[in-house]
């Protein structure tokens, strides 16, 4: 059997090359393509597409990742939660080095407040069984790729009948936020690239709505840069190739049409949309997120601790244009604070939170674009 | 933190842990996500500590075979965008 080569083989420089020279051949008009993934964002950059495809193929990069689009008054509850005596607060990623409106969750714990940055969510439930004389709640981040993972880890809380793990749940989904971006008619987006592992859970059924209503392309993508030129070549040739657009998968190794049902069974036995979530940069989209069901309230941190949990909301500066650079209509470069008052290490907004985000993209990786793209 | 890694299930325990192989670091995973049998073996996706899904390996093989084959028309100079080189039939 030939040797598999699963990464390499997909960031090979020969055939990124070679896929750019197709795209140079074929795309003879102008396209914007938003990647909606912060992970594509980081593909992009790190790889310095925009430098070898042609001035017609244009990047608007997406909400990026679910620490970007957590609104300030969220990360509020996150402090206000870890504030509490005898309380273990548990998240994921970078969601620890955001700032709320007064501090972050780093500096709570360089205070002395008990934080954990965990590897896996399955890491709670030995924090729990450690520390029985403490609540332990676990701030649950993450678009659908890690909803089914709260959903097993409450799995888990019920059958081995655990009394101190509590859920501040805030999983985010995909298509409401691309339909808001894409409703208003302003947005500047000809085709989208699909996130990768989104669609791994949900199999990329989600998307065909929105391919629908806008007549808009959607491909979706796997993470590495031969796969985001594929993809590219695929969106040039929809629009070469007559009129009706159609949701193409260029992540056929890992992405079906019906994506996992097992992760989609846990999550719909465990949790129920919201009505409305607020998302940082874009604003109020009904039902673009999760929370647990009512039969599950007992385990529900914004139940429990309703009364420690500020409800008033917070927006960015209002110097901040991540909403403009979301639907195509500006470049961070555009942005007055941009590198000044704005910087990774001091974010103004969300495009700037986390690396997958537009700004701090831009701002790490600013030189390889100096064509502006 | 949505970066995910194929890795290869090199062991499965009772418990429905994996032991996987990423690039040459062990690691522990559940395959508790996953609801079709998992093969010692097989390559695996892997997110903060789950196994997602089962990756297609012939289905990647073919992505590579596809872009040998581009690259070998460029450089022989015959490649016609008019015909079309992928096979869109897949996926
Ligand atoms: S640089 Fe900062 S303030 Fe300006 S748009 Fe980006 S995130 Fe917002």
């Amino acid at each position: 059997m030939q040797k598999v080569d699963l990464i390499e083989g997909f960031r090979n420089p020969e055939h990124i090359k070679a896929l750019a020279e197709l795209i140079k051949k074929e795309a003879t008009h102008k396209i914007n393509i938003m990647e909606v993934c912060g992970g594509h964002t980081h593909t992009i950059m790190k790889f310095g597409l925009p430098q070898i495809l042609p001035q017609t193929i244009e990047f608007v990069h997406g909400p990026g990742c679910p620490v970007c689009i957590m609104p300030k008054e969220r990360i509020n509850h996150a402090i206000e939660l870890a504030k509490m005596p005898n309380t273990i607060l548990a998240t994921l990623g970078d969601m620890i080095r955001v700032p709320g409106s007064q501090t972050s969750l780093q500096k709570l714990r360089a205070e002395g407040k008990d934080i954990r940055s965990l590897y896996t969510p399955l890491d709670v439930i030995k924090i729990a069984k450690e520390n029985p004389e403490k609540n332990v709640i676990f701030f649950a981040i993450g678009f659908e790729t890690t909803t089914p993972m709260t959903a097993v880890l409450l799995d888990t809380v019920i059958k081995e009948g655990i009394k101190n793990i509590y859920f501040h749940i805030n999983h985010v989904t995909v298509p409401e936020a691309v339909d808001t971006i894409m409703g208003d008619g302003d947005a500047k987006i000809d085709a989208f690239l699909g996130p990768s592992h989104v669609s791994v859970i949900t199999g990329y059924k989600i998307y065909e709505p929105i391919v629908e209503k806008y007549n808009t392309p959607v491909v979706v993508a796997g993470f590495e840069p031969t796969d985001v030129m594929e993809s590219i070549l695929r969106i040039v040739r929809q629009f070469n190739t007559g009129e009706k657009r159609f949701v193409d998968n260029e992540y056929a190794r890992a992405v079906s049409r019906e994506g996992n049902i097992k992760a989609q069974e846990l999550i719909n036995k465990y949790m129920k949309k919201r009505e409305h979530f607020r998302w940082r940069g874009i604003g109020d989209i009904p039902k673009s997120a999760l929370k647990l069901k009512d039969e599950y309230a007992a385990y529900d941190a914004e139940v429990k601790f309703k009364q420690v949990l500020p409800t008033q909301e917070l927006d960015d500066h209002k110097a901040c244009i991540c909403g403009s650079i979301l639907k195509g209509l500006a470049k961070p470069y555009d942005c007055k604070v941009f590198g000044k008052a704005c910087t990774p290490s001091a974010p103004m907004g969300s495009c700037m939170v986390s690396s997958e985000g537009a700004c701090s993209a831009y701002f790490k990786y600013g030189k390889l674009t100096a064509k502006g793209a | 933190m949505c970066l995910s890694i194929p890795s290869k299930v090199v062991e499965i325990d009772e418990n429905n842990m994996a032991t996987v192989d990423t690039m040459g670091v062990k690691r522990q995973v559940t395959l508790d996500l996953i609801g079709e049998p998992v093969a010692v073996g097989e390559y695996v996706l892997i997110h903060v500590g789950f196994a997602m899904n089962k990756i297609d390996t012939e289905d990647a093989l073919e992505s590579l075979r596809i872009y040998e084959e581009i690259v070998a028309e460029m450089n022989s100079g015959a490649i016609d965008p008019e015909e079309g080189d992928m096979n869109y039939a897949k996926g």
